[in-house]
C-alpha cells in the first residue's frame, strides 16, 4: 500500500465500496497510523539489529568486550580501580566509559550483553509460544479428560514459585548435563537458562488459548468444517489457528521482555551467565558493586533496559489495538 | 463455604505434596555430599559410608522422601539429635535444623512483603481510580505514562539507584537493614523504607492499569447507569457501585503477587543485602545446601497455594454472584 492510495481515499468521500481487504492488511493499516506503535516498533527493531550486528559494530568501533583496556594501559584506572576520567571514563575513545576494576569497554560489553540476553529470551519465548499453542489448543479442542489432565498439570506448574524455581533448578539442570567438578561451558549455561525459563513460562499462554479455543470450537464455521468431514488437523490449522494469531502475537510481545528481565535477574543473582561472557544482567550485578564510586556504569545497561521494556510494552498495546479496534484504552 | 474450603485445602495439600516430591527428586540430580562436611579431614570411604547410613542417605530416594514427609508432621530422629514436629531436616552448612533457619529468616521476608504490599495496593488502586475519574484528561495521561515507566523498571536497577541517591548521595537513610519490629519499631520502619518504595514503584503499575480499566468498564455497566439514573450522587456510584465490581481482578492480582513475594523476594533481598528467604535460597544454591533449599521451595509453594485459596474465598465475599461449590 502506497501513499497515493491513502491520499485518494481522503480526497474522494463518496466512492464505490472499497475492494475487500484482508484482516491482515486492515491490521497493518491501523498499526501504521498508530504513531506510538511505529516508534516503539522501530526501537525494538533497533535493539534486535544492535544485538545481531554486535560483532560488526564492535569491529567498526575498534574494541571488544573482553580486552581489559584499563589494565593493559596506564592512566585509565586509578589506584582503586576506578576510571580516572569523570563520569565513569566516558570519552571520545570509550563512548560509554570503561568498567571499574577490569577496565573493559562498556559499550561493547552492553552490546554483547544484550546479544546474549536477547538470544536466551527469544529462544525461550519461541519455545513457550509453541508449547502454549500445542497444550492450549489440544486442551481446548479435545476437551474431556485430556482437558482436565492438562488443566491440572498447568495448575501444578503454576504453583511453583517462579523466581525461586529458576534459582533452585538452574543448578539441577547444569548437573544433569555436566559431571560434578567440571566447568560448565557457556553454551550449556545458555541452553540451561532457556530450558528453565521455558519449563515454567508457557502456562499463561496455554490457558488463554484454551479458553479461546473453547469458544471458537462451538462457532458455526468450525461446525461446518466438521460436518463437511474436515480432519482434525485441518480444522486446527485452517479454522482455529488463523483466529488465534492475535492473542498469540500480543502475548509473545509481552512475554519476550519478561523473559529478558527474568534472565537478567538470574545473572544478577549469580546463577545465570558467568564471566567472561558478557551479559546484560551481570552488568547490573557489577553496577551494584561499584555504585558508590562509579554510578555512571549502571546507567547504561539500566536505561537501555527501560527503553527496551517500554518499547515492547507499547508495541504490545499497539498490536492489540490494531488487531482489535473495539478495545479502547 | 465450608465444603468449598475443605475441598480447596485438600487440593492444595495434594499440590504441595506433588511439588515437594518433584523438588525432592530433582535435587537428587545435584552433586551433593552432606556427609563430607561432617566427616572431617581424615575422611575414609568407610567413614563416609557410615555417616551416609546414619543420615539415611544410602536408602532409595522414595524412602528418603517418605521419611522427610513423616518428619514434617511427626518429627524424626537425626544423627545430630531429635528434630521436633515440623522437621525439615538438618542443614550442615548452617549447623542447625532447617526449621530454625527458616524461622530466623522469615520475619525479614514478611516485613518486606507486607510493607511493600500495603504501599503498592493503596497507591496503585488510588492512582487507578484517580485516572478513571479523570479519564481522558492530562491527569489520566500522566498516571498512565508513569505506570508504564514504573512497570518497565527493575529492582536491580531502581534499587541500586535508590541506594546511591538516598543513602550515599543525600544521606537521608541508612542502608536497608532488618530490625525486629518488637525491638524497635522506628528502626524497623526506617530500615525497610527503601525496599518498600522500590518494590512499590515497580508493582504499583499493574494495579493502576488494572484498576483504571476495570473502573472504566464498570462505570459503563447497566447497574451503575441505573444507579445514576435513580439520582444517586456521582461519588456514591463511583465508590459504592463501580468500585466494588472493579475490585475482583485486583484481588486476584494481589493474591498472586503476595504469594510469590512470600516465597522470597530474591532479587530485592539480594539488591539490598537483606537476609530473608530469597537470599537464603541463593546461598543454599551456592553451598548446595539441599535441605534448606527444599524448605524454602516448600514455604514458597505453600504461600502461593494458600494465597490462591484466600483469593477465591475473598471473591465470594466481594462478588455475591460468585457461588462457591
Amino acid at each position: 500500500m502506497t501513499t497515493p492510495s491513502l491520499a485518494a481515499e481522503d480526497a474522494v468521500p463518496a466512492r464505490p465500496a472499497p475492494a475487500g481487504r484482508s484482516p491482515g492488511r486492515l491490521m497493518w493499516r491501523r498499526f501504521r497510523r498508530d504513531r506510538a506503535g511505529v516508534v516503539s516498533a522501530c526501537v525494538v527493531a533497533f535493539f534486535f539489529l544492535a544485538a545481531l550486528a554486535a560483532p560488526l559494530i564492535s569491529w567498526g568501533y575498534g574494541k571488544d568486550p573482553y580486552t581489559t583496556y584499563g589494565l593493559n594501559e596506564g592512566g585509565l584506572l586509578n589506584e582503586y580501580g576506578y576510571p580516572v576520567a569523570p563520569d565513569g571514563g566516558v570519552s571520545g575513545r570509550f563512548w560509554f566509559g570503561i568498567e571499574p576494576t577490569l577496565g573493559r569497554d562498556v559499550l561493547t560489553q552492553l552490546l554483547y550483553g544484550i546479544r546474549t540476553s536477547l538470544l536466551i529470551a527469544a529462544a525461550a519465548t519461541v519455545l513457550c509460544v509453541l508449547t502454549g499453542i500445542l497444550v492450549g489448543v489440544t486442551a481446548g479442542y479435545a476437551g474431556g479428560r485430556t482437558d482436565y489432565l492438562l488443566g491440572r498439570f498447568i495448575d501444578l506448574l503454576l504453583a511453583f514459585p517462579q523466581q525461586l524455581s529458576f534459582v533452585a533448578f538452574t543448578p539441577v539442570v547444569y548437573a544433569l548435563f555436566v559431571s560434578p567438578g567440571k566447568e560448565t561451558p557457556t553454551s550449556l549455561r545458555v541452553v540451561t537458562l532457556i530450558i528453565v525459563l521455558w519449563v515454567l513460562g508457557w502456562m499463561g499462554l496455554a490457558r488463554l488459548l484454551r479458553g479461546q479455543v473453547l469458544s471458537l470450537r462451538e462457532r458455526e464455521f468450525v461446525e461446518a468444517a466438521r460436518v463437511t468431514g474436515a480432519s482434525t488437523w485441518r480444522i486446527v490449522s485452517r479454522e482455529l489457528l488463523p483466529n488465534l494469531w492475535t492473542p498469540i502475537l500480543v502475548q509473545a510481545t509481552l512475554m519476550l521482555p519478561a523473559m529478558v528481565t527474568a534472565e537478567a535477574g538470574l545473572s544478577f543473582i549469580g546463577v545465570g551467565i558467568v564471566e567472561p561472557t558478557p551479559d546484560w544482567g551481570r552488568m547490573f550485578a557489577n553496577g551494584a558493586k561499584y555504585y558508590e564510586s562509579d554510578i555512571t556504569y549502571i546507567f547504561f545497561p539500566g536505561i537501555a533496559m527501560i527503553l527496551f521494556v517500554v518499547a515492547f510494552n507499547l508495541l504490545g498495546d499497539s498490536l492489540r489495538d490494531a488487531f482489535d479496534p473495539r478495545t479502547k484504552r | 463455604m465450608l465444603r468449598f474450603l475443605v475441598r480447596r485445602v485438600l487440593g492444595a495439600a495434594v499440590i504441595v505434596l506433588l511439588i515437594s516430591a518433584i523438588t525432592f527428586f530433582l535435587f537428587f540430580a545435584l552433586p551433593s555430599q552432606p556427609a563430607l562436611m561432617s566427616c572431617g579431614k581424615n575422611c575414609t570411604p568407610d567413614a563416609l559410608a557410615v555417616i551416609n547410613r546414619n543420615l539415611g542417605l544410602d536408602e532409595p530416594v522414595p524412602v528418603q522422601y517418605w521419611h522427610y514427609v513423616v518428619g514434617v508432621f511427626a518429627g524424626r530422629d537425626l544423627t545430630v539429635g531429635h528434630c521436633p514436629a515440623p522437621c525439615l531436616g538438618y542443614s550442615f552448612s548452617n549447623q542447625q535444623p532447617v526449621w530454625d533457619t527458616i524461622m530466623d529468616r522469615f520475619p525479614t521476608t514478611l516485613s518486606i512483603t507486607l510493607g511493600a504490599a500495603a504501599v503498592f495496593l493503596v497507591a496503585g488502586v488510588g492512582l487507578g481510580m484517580i485516572a478513571a475519574a479523570f479519564r481522558g484528561t492530562w491527569v489520566d495521561k500522566v498516571v498512565s505514562s508513569l505506570s508504564l515507566l514504573g512497570h518497565s523498571l527493575q529492582v536491580y536497577f531502581l534499587g541500586v539507584v535508590a541506594l546511591a541517591v538516598l543513602v550515599s548521595g543525600l544521606h537521608w537513610l541508612d542502608n536497608p537493614e532488618y530490625h525486629p519490629i518488637t525491638e524497635d519499631p522506628v528502626k524497623w520502619f526506617t530500615g525497610m523504607i527503601i525496599p518498600w518504595l522500590v518494590l512499590s514503584v515497580i508493582f504499583v503499575a499493574n494495579y493502576t492499569r488494572m484498576t483504571r480499566s476495570q473502573m472504566v468498564e464498570q462505570l459503563a455497566e447497566d447497574h451503575v447507569r441505573a444507579a445514576r439514573a435513580k439520582g444517586l450522587r456521582r461519588r456514591t456510584v463511583f465508590f459504592r457501585y463501580a468500585w466494588r465490581g472493579a475490585m475482583t481482578p485486583i484481588v486476584t492480582l494481589f493474591g498472586i503477587d503476595l504469594g510469590s513475594l512470600f516465597g522470597g523476594a530474591i532479587i530485592t533481598e539480594t539488591t539490598f543485602s537483606l537476609h530473608g528467604l530469597g537470599r537464603l535460597a541463593v546461598t543454599s544454591v551456592s553451598e548446595t545446601d539441599l535441605p534448606t533449599l527444599m524448605a524454602v521451595m516448600l514455604v514458597g509453594c505453600t504461600a502461593i497455594v494458600v494465597a490462591n485459596i484466600v483469593v477465591d474465598a475473598a471473591y465470594a465475599v466481594i462478588d455475591p454472584r460468585v457461588r462457591l461449590a
